[in-house]
């Protein structure tokens, strides 16, 4: 693989999905702290606010310590070189966050949707990019598509607007071969001012190597987290990215040193528990299980008595998306009674 | 004794839908399907049915309501013409139930308010949207029993059920849930959340239903209220069930809910549709208990 000289935009993930382990209680001091370390470490891009985006503050995926509008006022007045991004998944936050968002600051907006329902997305990538924002379609649970299915998705996404196209492995389920797949089918259809994005989970230990296999067929974005704080076992390691990056030539500003001592000073000591792939979030990767369904399975098997695992393989076996983690209590109730437990 | 006649305005799958429980009403007569399109299936449907139709929208009723005696009609179109729809057949005289996320009249949610919207005797009801039929009156058996600071409703819908206007404007769903679920449901505050879920065979919708409750839950009190309301529901909606809840942690209530719909027109998974097509024809029975003098509530 030869990509010596491709210039990547570096997404970091670290204070947006890294809020799943933290139960969305990442202090308001932490974030800034961390925002102004990768800042200065030269990540051109951060996203900040609940794990489940904007408007995710609810009883079903927990409540922030935060409010939306407290995280990015405080992450975007902390920021010298970096553009603040915020996330959005139609059918919990609406164009009214959006635009608070834009109001505040927030420079890039990513909407959100199951591989499959693109449709849904239209109204918020059509504000977004009304608004002059840089504007994304973010495919999540892209295992769940085929490569022809998810092209079709993404040209949807690119009519509405988007000028950037992800394709997310919510699940930390792909293989390399199953990017290259994907990414070339979607690469294929859209235009070449359109850019393609990859956001990988570690679930199977594939974060770097699957965002090395989308680089080659064309992607020019990838998110990854310091110290890989992120849903499941964690988003592709930034620090360990860069540093793959470099000795490849790849160009992505960020400084390889500097990035590993934000991640080893201010990430790792704010952890509640290692980021590693343990046997349920190797379950996730396993199954194709959505990742934030992780500590929710966990705390209702201390509930209930039935083991997470089984729980996740359950959930997916069942076909369970993003977003449906009202189906973890749902689900370790029904299987409680059945087993007698209840 | 005669039934009351109604008008179906719109001929899609809730208008075609609607049109089989109006059949099998003992106090409703569908006369009149309303289309836009001479060759849509609905009218086809509606003329097999023996339904007069046309495909000249409300303006190709208008002349006929005076003559065939058109008490109720209902609006399955959209939003942005319910008003004037309703406003033409309001004129006449015609009782009018929308089915469109126009709300221009109050949210109707048959066993919470549609006593008290009788008793007004509203021209234009709402039928809120299929999630908020489906779980405020849960929010309403808890809030009935003691204050509910904030009430949250997540209601799956398999993707097939879901059509391209729900699609087109999702915020709608989320907005005016979120809104009929603490002003309907007795909440201080609403959330609602909407996922599309699209596995094969398509899952049958669930909805779950959390509030928070100012002082401890009575547990005892809760459980009845809820229980009694599932029975409420499924009165008009057969496939109404409670598979898991009450659940109690802390302050917190928490109701799952899966409903399945008769299958008249729309597949049984469609829980969510059927639940407003019902809940509309409930809400007509009614009206038409009041204009034939019985109680049908």
């Amino acid at each position: 693989m030869n990509l010596t000289g491709k210039k990547i935009t570096v997404h970091d993930m670290t204070l947006r999905d890294g809020m799943h382990p933290k139960r969305h209680q990442i202090s308001l001091t932490q974030m800034v702290d961390i925002a102004r370390g990768l800042d200065a470490a030269g990540v051109p891009l951060i996203e900040v606010t609940h794990g489940d985006g904007l408007g995710g503050a609810s009883v079903n995926y927990g409540f922030p310590a935060h409010s939306d509008e407290e995280y990015i006022s405080a992450v975007v007045g902390t920021v010298k070189q970096a553009r603040v991004s915020a996330l959005l998944l139609p059918g919990i936050g609406t164009v009214d966050h959006l635009k608070m968002a834009h109001e505040l600051g927030v420079a890039t907006i990513r909407v959100a949707t199951h591989c499959t329902e693109a449709d849904v997305s239209e109204q918020h990538i059509g504000m977004a990019r009304k608004l002059g924002m840089d504007t994304v379609g973010f495919l999540m649970m892209a295992h769940m598509n085929t490569p022809e299915g998810l092209a079709r998705q993404a040209k949807l996404m690119e009519g509405y607007g988007a000028n950037c196209i992800y394709i997310t492995d919510s699940a930390g389920y792909m293989l390399p071969e199953d990017v290259t797949a994907r990414i070339r089918a979607v690469r294929e259809v859209l235009s070449d001012s359109t850019e393609i994005g990859f956001h990988g989970h570690h679930n199977l230990a594939m974060g770097v190597a699957n965002s090395l296999a989308a680089l080659e067929e064309g992607a020019t974005r990838i998110d990854a987290a310091a110290a890989g704080l992120g849903a499941g076992a964690g988003n592709t390691p930034l620090e360990v990215f860069i540093a793959v990056c470099q000795r490849m030539g790849i160009e992505t500003g960020v400084d390889v040193f500097k990035i590993s001592d934000v991640a080893e000073d201010l990430v790792v000591p704010i952890m509640d528990f290692p980021i590693r792939i343990d046997r349920d979030a190797l379950t996730l990767g396993f199954a194709g299980v959505y990742g934030s369904f992780l500590l929710f399975a966990k705390r209702a098997e201390a509930k209930y008595g039935i083991p997470a695992r089984e729980l996740l393989l359950e959930l997916g076996r069942r076909g369970m998306v993003g977003g449906q983690e009202d189906m973890i209590e749902d689900t370790a109730l029904t299987l409680a009674r059945e087993r007698g437990l209840r | 004794m005669g039934k009351i006649k109604c008008a179906l305005i719109g001929s899609g799958n809730i208008g075609t839908d609607l049109m089989y429980k109006l059949l099998r009403s003992e106090v409703l007569e569908p006369v009149w399907m309303v289309g836009i399109d001479p060759e849509s299936e609905g009218l086809a449907l509606a003329r097999d049915k023996g339904l007069k139709t046309t495909a000249d929208g409300v303006a190709g009723l208008l002349p006929h309501v005076k003559a065939d005696g058109i008490r109720i009609a209902f609006d399955a179109t959209s939003a942005y013409v319910h008003r004037e729809n309703s406003d033409a057949l309001t004129a006449l005289g015609v009782k009018v139930i929308d089915l469109t996320p126009a709300a221009i009249g109050p949210y109707c949610v048959p066993p919470v308010n549609l006593a008290e919207h009788l008793a007004a005797n509203e021209p234009n009801v709402n039928m809120v949207t299929c999630g908020g039929q489906a779980t405020i009156p849960m929010v309403y058996a808890v809030s009935r029993v003691q204050p509910v600071a904030y009430a949250e409703i997540v209601a799956t819908v398999s993707s097939r059920s879901a059509g391209p206007g729900t699609r087109k404007n999702i915020d709608e769903f989320t907005r005016t849930t979120a809104g009929a679920v603490a002003s309907v449901g007795g909440a201080r505050e609403g959330k609602a959340i909407i996922v599309l879920n699209p596995a094969e065979p398509p899952l049958i919708m669930r909805d779950t239903i959390h509030c928070l409750t100012d002082e401890t839950p009575d547990e005892a009190a809760i459980t009845r209220s809820v229980n009694e309301m599932v029975a409420e529901v499924q009165r008009y909606v057969p496939g109404y069930r409670l598979v898991n809840g009450p659940v109690f942690d802390g302050k917190r209530v928490s109701v799952y809910l899966e409903v399945a719909g008769l299958g008249d027109y729309l597949p049984r998974y469609a829980g969510n549709l059927d639940i407003m097509t019902a809940a509309a024809c409930r809400t007509a029975e009614a009206l038409a208990g009041g204009m034939l003098k019985l109680d049908t509530l």
